[in-house]
Order: structure tokens, then sequence, then C-alpha cells
């Protein structure tokens, strides 16, 4: 036994087929993943905040589903009167439009941080924190609409169901939290890229972290659209 | 640029950021461990305190029925999640992972010393419901509403918002901490420290703590509810109920949706302390055994396993909640599924034990006494999955002394365990022999002679969380004097910990110098230039690994270890083995 020969140490795992070949591969030297490591922490949080949204969702669907009272209408509930006429959820699909367009000029900040590009980037994340902070105006529209008009309480609700304004306050407060945050993180990073903070370190790396939080804000917000408004 | 560096942060010096406001992952995990060590010494005064009531009902005045709920509450709370969570994640994490996958900090030093700060933050809100009027909640630690927030509870007022309070910052801490553990593992292992060569230390913590972040996830949000069924008076978990002959304006909420998440929580949670115990024993084991694991890798799969599996059985605590009963059958299913790896598991450390050359050193006797203590608990666990069994069971001290056994007591013989082994390392010093045998059997014969009897108990049918058990007729008065037996070995018990506590202090100062591998184990901590290690960890230049953490008693070999680090020919693991046989051929 002692005078066989260990494998080099160059190659600790021989290559394999099938199933152990992707063990092989995941359990390779140094890095399971060839990200750096800040990118890797963002993706394990996002998946942690996933099941966040995910538990805040499946509780809203089984008090929905349980409760007695009639739920209300969303699309009338969060119809808007434009001249005259209700039309709904116009302003949910202003604000879904506002998001989903703040993820576009995200990648695009990507796309320039890489080309080091410092001032259209910090540009194009300032827009996109710029469009956060619209949305983030929006709800605060939409919670007053709510709260003055319809007289919607987390406790209690005219137009049906209690559990309606609770979930509905704490969800979309919940995401709104999201959405502040990551405006004031993506102000930060936007103003470091204008600095030449991450052009003396050589590594933009953080504006691609920044946007995949920004994606997954956005992402969780199609959720809860098509859970809350369009069920 | 992967790695946080020893170029990339300077050595601290003054007092204040070395030892306080420090960064250094060894520094943060003594914190964490004499921080839960702290709070679960609050915690043992009151299970001592509520043994006494159960032992001798009436003695105590001051025991009244409100106090003796909420000691069994903070009890539960703290030992579950402040004391073996913190300590095993953010104790035992914090110092073995980048020490024994060769890394000089966590990947994230200053997201780790907040997240410690944080933890202290929850530790220290958690400790001000002592103080708030009404005392702490009483609601038991499971916090099932709608009791826990009504009046009539005690606590209801300001203890069970500190609780929820302290519970969601604490979800933060270990978050933070998670991260920091999780991303240490996979991606700042030194060169040749593949996943499959990993001590199962760093295995079982690096699987609990992903399971930490999928599972508190579910108590985050199930504590916002609960927090504003209780400030703001919304009704998720809170049906129409009619109080003391008033109709509350609660209506329509669900409280079976509170029990799903929190068992969606707790029973990971299970798992999150019993796997960094799993893979602590299993060094213990093979270290001061002379011999390799018996079955590395089924130990590894064992563990991601049970990992995957502990997510859907969590309803087996609800089996009398009146949940549908088509799920109970499912779950029983899946519960009784989840003993198999777990199984596996015990057979490898009996076969790893087997013809071996077992040093009796203390961290051995406390592993030894976990594969007994853990054994029994397992067992109980399979009368208890399953539903026609439960049921009956469900509401006596049976389950009280399955829980104690299998998650109560055994991580905490692993806990002393490997703070006698990993001590030296810490500090320098061993700690004493003659103490640490003391503590051992005390406590390992106290364990059987406090629980064993409470199995007889529950069979009996002696319902678990009542106060007192006057005018039961179906219990015998016999119980009683088994209560006041278990009542006496549990003071006993608790008065040995500080033998413990004693040795721990006394050898830090004066403890017998123990060079740098004083177990003569093979895993990178015992490898460092110093001991205790210094800032970075490995002085110039990171460890190479070459090998598997388990070449004990190689054929052939000068030593009867081999370090991870060395590059000697021959020994390795059976993949390892076949390679090198392969090549030859």
């Amino acid at each position: 036994m002692a005078q066989r020969n260990s494998s080099p140490p160059e190659s600790p795992l021989t290559p394999a087929a099938g199933w152990q070949g992707v063990v092989v591969d995941w359990s390779g030297d140094r890095e399971a993943f060839k990200v750096p490591w800040g990118k890797a922490m963002m993706w394990v949080f996002l998946l942690s905040d996933t099941f966040i949204f995910g538990c805040f969702l499946t509780g809203y669907m089984t008090v929905r589903m349980s409760t007695t009272v009639p739920w209300p209408n969303p699309s009338e509930v969060f119809a808007l009167t434009i001249g005259g006429t209700a039309v709904p959820l116009i302003l949910i699909a202003i604000m879904t439009f506002i998001l989903i367009s703040s993820s576009g000029t995200m990648a695009m900040a990507v796309n320039f941080a890489y080309r080091r590009d410092r001032a259209k980037c910090a540009a194009l994340m300032l827009a996109t924190a710029l469009l956060g902070a619209c949305f983030v105006g929006l709800q605060a529209f939409e919670w007053t609409h709510l709260i003055v008009e319809e007289g919607v309480r987390p406790w209690s609700n005219p137009l049906g169901a209690p559990q309606f304004g609770s979930t509905f306050f704490m969800i979309t407060g919940f995401h709104g939290l999201h959405v502040s945050a990551g405006v004031i993180y993506l102000a930060i990073v936007a103003l470091k890229v204008l600095g030449g903070r991450y052009e003396k370190s050589g590594n933009y790396q953080i504006v691609e972290i920044a946007g995949l939080y920004w994606h997954f804000v956005d992402l969780v917000w199609v959720f809860i659209f098509a859970f809350f408004y369009l069920w | 640029m992967a790695y946080s560096s020893a170029e990339q942060h300077h050595e601290p010096h003054s007092f204040w950021t070395r030892y306080v406001w420090s960064q250094d992952h060894k520094v943060i995990a003594v914190q964490y461990t004499l921080t839960a060590i702290a709070v679960g010494l609050v915690a043992l005064v009151l299970s001592n305190l509520m043994r006494l009531q159960l032992g001798f009902p009436g003695r105590f005045a001051f025991i009244d029925a409100n106090h003796y709920y909420q000691y069994v509450t903070l009890h539960g709370m703290i030992m579950v999640v402040y004391l073996l969570t913190a300590l095993f994640l953010g104790g035992f994490g914090n110092y073995l992972i980048p020490l024994m996958v060769g890394a000089r900090d966590m990947v994230f030093p200053l997201l780790n010393m907040l997240s410690y700060w944080v933890y202290l933050l929850a530790v220290l809100v958690l400790m001000a419901s002592f103080f708030v009027p009404g005392g702490p909640t009483g609601a038991g630690w499971t916090l099932y509403p709608p009791q826990s927030i009504l009046p009539g509870t005690p606590g209801s007022d300001w203890g069970i918002i500190l609780m929820l309070v302290s519970l969601l910052i604490f979800i933060v801490a270990a978050t933070m901490g998670g991260l920091n553990y999780v991303i240490t593992v996979l991606q700042a292992r030194t060169r040749g420290m593949t996943l499959m060569r990993m001590p199962l230390t760093v295995w079982g913590i690096f699987v609990a703590t992903i399971m930490a972040l999928l599972a508190f996830p579910s108590l985050f949000v199930s504590g916002v509810m609960l927090l504003f069924d209780k400030t703001l008076g919304t009704s998720f978990f809170m049906p129409a109920i009619v109080s003391m002959g008033q109709a509350l304006s609660y209506k329509g909420g669900s409280p079976i949706l509170f029990q799903h998440l929190f068992w969606f929580f707790g029973h990971p949670e299970v798992y999150i302390v019993a796997l960094p115990a799993f893979g602590i024993v299993s060094d213990l084991i093979s270290t001061h055994s002379r011999k390799k694991i018996f079955g590395y890798h089924m130990m590894v799969w064992a563990i991601v396993a049970i990992g995957a599996l502990s997510f859907v059985v969590w309803a087996h605590h609800m089996f009398v909640s009146g949940m549908n009963p088509y799920f109970g059958f499912f779950f029983a299913t899946t519960t009784l599924i989840i003993a198999v790896p777990t199984a596996i598991k015990v057979y490898n450390w009996v076969l790893t034990l087997w013809n071996s050359s077992i040093h009796l050193s203390v961290p051995m006797l406390f592993a030894i006494g976990f594969i007994s203590t853990f054994l029994i608990g397992g067992l109980t666990g399979l009368f208890l999955g399953n539903v026609s069994v439960d049921i009956p069971l469900s509401n006596t001290y049976f389950v009280v002394a399955h829980f104690h056994m299998v998650m109560g007591v055994s991580p905490i013989l692993v806990i002393f365990g490997g703070i006698y082994h990993w001590f030296p390392k810490v500090t320098g010093r061993l700690m004493n022999d003659t103490l640490g045998k003391l503590h051992f059997w005390v406590t390992f014969l106290g364990t059987y002679a406090i629980y064993f009897p409470m199995h007889y108990l529950g069979i009996l049918g002696m319902p678990r969380r009542y106060y007192a058990y006057d005018n039961y007729a179906f219990i015998p008065a016999s119980a009683q004097q088994l209560n006041a037996f278990i009542t006496v070995a549990a003071l006993i018990v608790g008065v040995t910990q500080l033998v413990f506590l004693y040795n721990l202090v006394h050898s830090t100062f004066r403890g017998r110098p123990a060079g740098s591998n004083p177990w003569r184990a093979t895993t990178l901590e015992w490898q460092t230039p110093d001991t205790p290690p210094g800032h970075g960890n490995w002085g110039a230049e990171q460890p190479e690994v070459h090998r598997w953490a388990y070449d004990y008693s190689v054929p052939g070999m000068a030593q009867d270890f081999v370090p991870q680090n060395s590059a000697v020919a021959g020994g390795g693991d059976d993949h390892d083995q076949k390679a090198a046989g392969r090549k030859k051929t």
C-alpha cells in the first residue's frame, strides 16, 4: 500500500464520466463557480431572499383562499378614473412599465461599465435609480389612494376581506423597501463609478452585482403583479 | 481577486481593533462562542427552575404558573436559536471554516464582524424582555397564535413583541454570517482542497448554513406577520375569537398557516443544529481512534441528502393540528425515509470505531456519548414519525424526552467535545483532563437519568407543558417520585457545568501548553505556523493540500497520521488510491 503512488497534486481527481464527472467538476480545486466571490455571494443572498418573497406570497395565497369574506376585485380597486372613465389597473401598468424599463437601463450600465465608459455607466445607473425612485413615488401615490379614498387599512377593509389590506400593504411594502434600498445602493455605486474608484482598482464587477440585485427586485415585482393584481 | 488576503487589510494593533471591533474570523468566533455560552447559562438556570416546580410542586412560591411558562418558552428559544445555532455556525463555523479549507479569513470580513454585533443586539433585545412590564413571553417556544398574542398568556404585551423583534434581528445576523460561510467554502479554498477532500466538519457546517439561508426566511415571514397581528391588528393568523366573553376584532385568519411557516423553518432547524454536530463528531472519532473515517463519500452524500430531505418533513410536527390527514401520510413517509441517511451515518461512525485504536480522551468520550444519545433519540423519532403512534404520544413527556435526547443533549455533547478538541488551537493550552472527564461522566450519565424516565412518564400519559399535575387521576402517584428524581439529576448536571466553566477559564491562563498539534490530527487547522494562529492564519504562503483529511495509520508511514498538506506519496481516499493504482498499470 505504501509503495502505491499517489496521484500528482496538479490533478487531484481524475476526470470521470457521467454523474461522477458532474461531481468532480463542481468540487473542483479552489472555486466551485468560475465567478468572483462577490457575485456568488449576491446570488446566494438572492436565493435566500427568493424564499422570503416565496413565503410571503404563499402566506398571501393561503389567507386569500381561507378567508370567509369575499375578496375585492383588484381590477376595480386599482382602477383610476381618467377623463371620466375608469381604466382598470392603469397605474399598476405604468409602474410595471417603469420598473421593467429600469432593468433595461441597468443592463446597459453594466455593459458600459465593462467597457470602462465611466460617464455613460454612471449616467445609466443614476437613470435606473431615478426610475426606481419614480416607482416608489407611484407606490406612495397608490397607497395614499387606497388609504385616504378607499379607506383600506392593514386591519380593516370596507371593500371586503380585511386580509386584502394586510397582505397588500405588507407585500408591496416589503418590495418597496427592497426598491428603496436598491435606489440607495445604485446611487452610491454610481457616485463611486464617477469618482473613478473602480478605475483605480481596475474592477467594475460591483456594477454587475448591483445589477443582479436590481433585476431580482424587478423579477419579484412580476410575480407580485401576477399574483396580486391579475388573480 | 477572490481572496481576502493579509495584504488587503492591515493587521490591527490596538486592543479595540484586535479584540472588540475585530474582523478576524478567529476573534469573531470566540466572541460568538462566549456570547452563546453566556446566554446558554441563562437557559440552563431556567430549565433548572422549571424542574424545581415539576419535582417539588408548590415548594417554591416564586415559581407561579406565569413564571413557569416564561421559563419554558425562553429555555426552548434560547437553546435552539441563540445557543445551538449561533454556537455551531457562528462559533465553530467561523473558527474552523477558513482554517480547515486553508483560507486566510472569510471572504467578507466586515460583514462577518457585523454578523456578530447584530447577533449580540438580538441577544440583548431578548434579554431585555426579562425587564419589561409583564416579563418575557410565555407562549411556548413555538409561539403558536392565537394564544401567543392574546391576553392571558404571560408576556403578551411586551414580551412577545421583543421576542419577535429579537428573532428578526437574529435572522439578519445569521444571513450575514451564513453568506460568508457558504461563499468561503465554495470560492476561497486553498490549492488542492477540492470539495471532496474537505473535512466532514466543514461539510456539515456548509450544508447546515445553506439550510439556514433557506429556512430562516420562513421564520422571518411568520415573525413579521405575527408582529403585525400583534401590533397593527391584522388577521393573518387570527380567526374570529371570543376571548373572556368579548368578541375580538380579529377575523378570518389561519392559525395553521403559522404552524406551516414555523415548522418549514423549525424542522430544517433541527438539522441546522445536527449536521454540524454530525460533521464534528466524524472528525473527532476519526482523529481519536487513529483510523480513517468509514465511507467518507457516503458520509458527504448522507449530509447532503439529509439537508435536502429535511425540507419536506416539516408537517410531522403537526399531526395533531387538524390538517388534512393525507398530508400526514406523506409527511410520515418522508420522515421515515430521512432515517435512512441518518442511520448510514451512525453505522459509519460505529464502523470507524471498530477495530481502531480508541483513545479515550475527553473529546472522544463526548463523541461516543453523542452516538449513544443520538441513537436513542433517533429511534424514538421513528416512533413519533408514524401518525398513529404520534397522536397518543404527541402531548406527553415522551416527545420531550425524544427531542431533548436527539437535538438537545446530542448537539450539546458535540459542542463540549468540540471545545475540548479545539481549545488547544484557540489558546495554545490543553484543558484539564481530570475535570473534563468528571464533566463528561456526570453530564452523560445525568442525561440518561433525566431523560430515560421521561419516556416512561410519557407512555404513562403524563402531559407536557403542564404547570402542575394535581387532580389527574390517571397519573399514578409514583410519577411524582420519578419527577423528583429527574429534578435532582437535572440540578446535579446543571451544577456540574460550573466545572466546565472553571476548566475553560482556568485552562485559558494556566493550562498545560499544547504545542501546535496535540491530537496529531491531519486537518489543516493543526498545521498553522503559529499556535494560536496569527492574523492571516498561514504566514507567508497558504498551504497546498495533497490528500483527504483522514490519512490515519497509513501502513508504511513514519507517523500514524499524514497532514493534508504533506506531499509524501501514499495514503489518500479510495478515489485517490484507485487513481494511483490505475496510473500504475
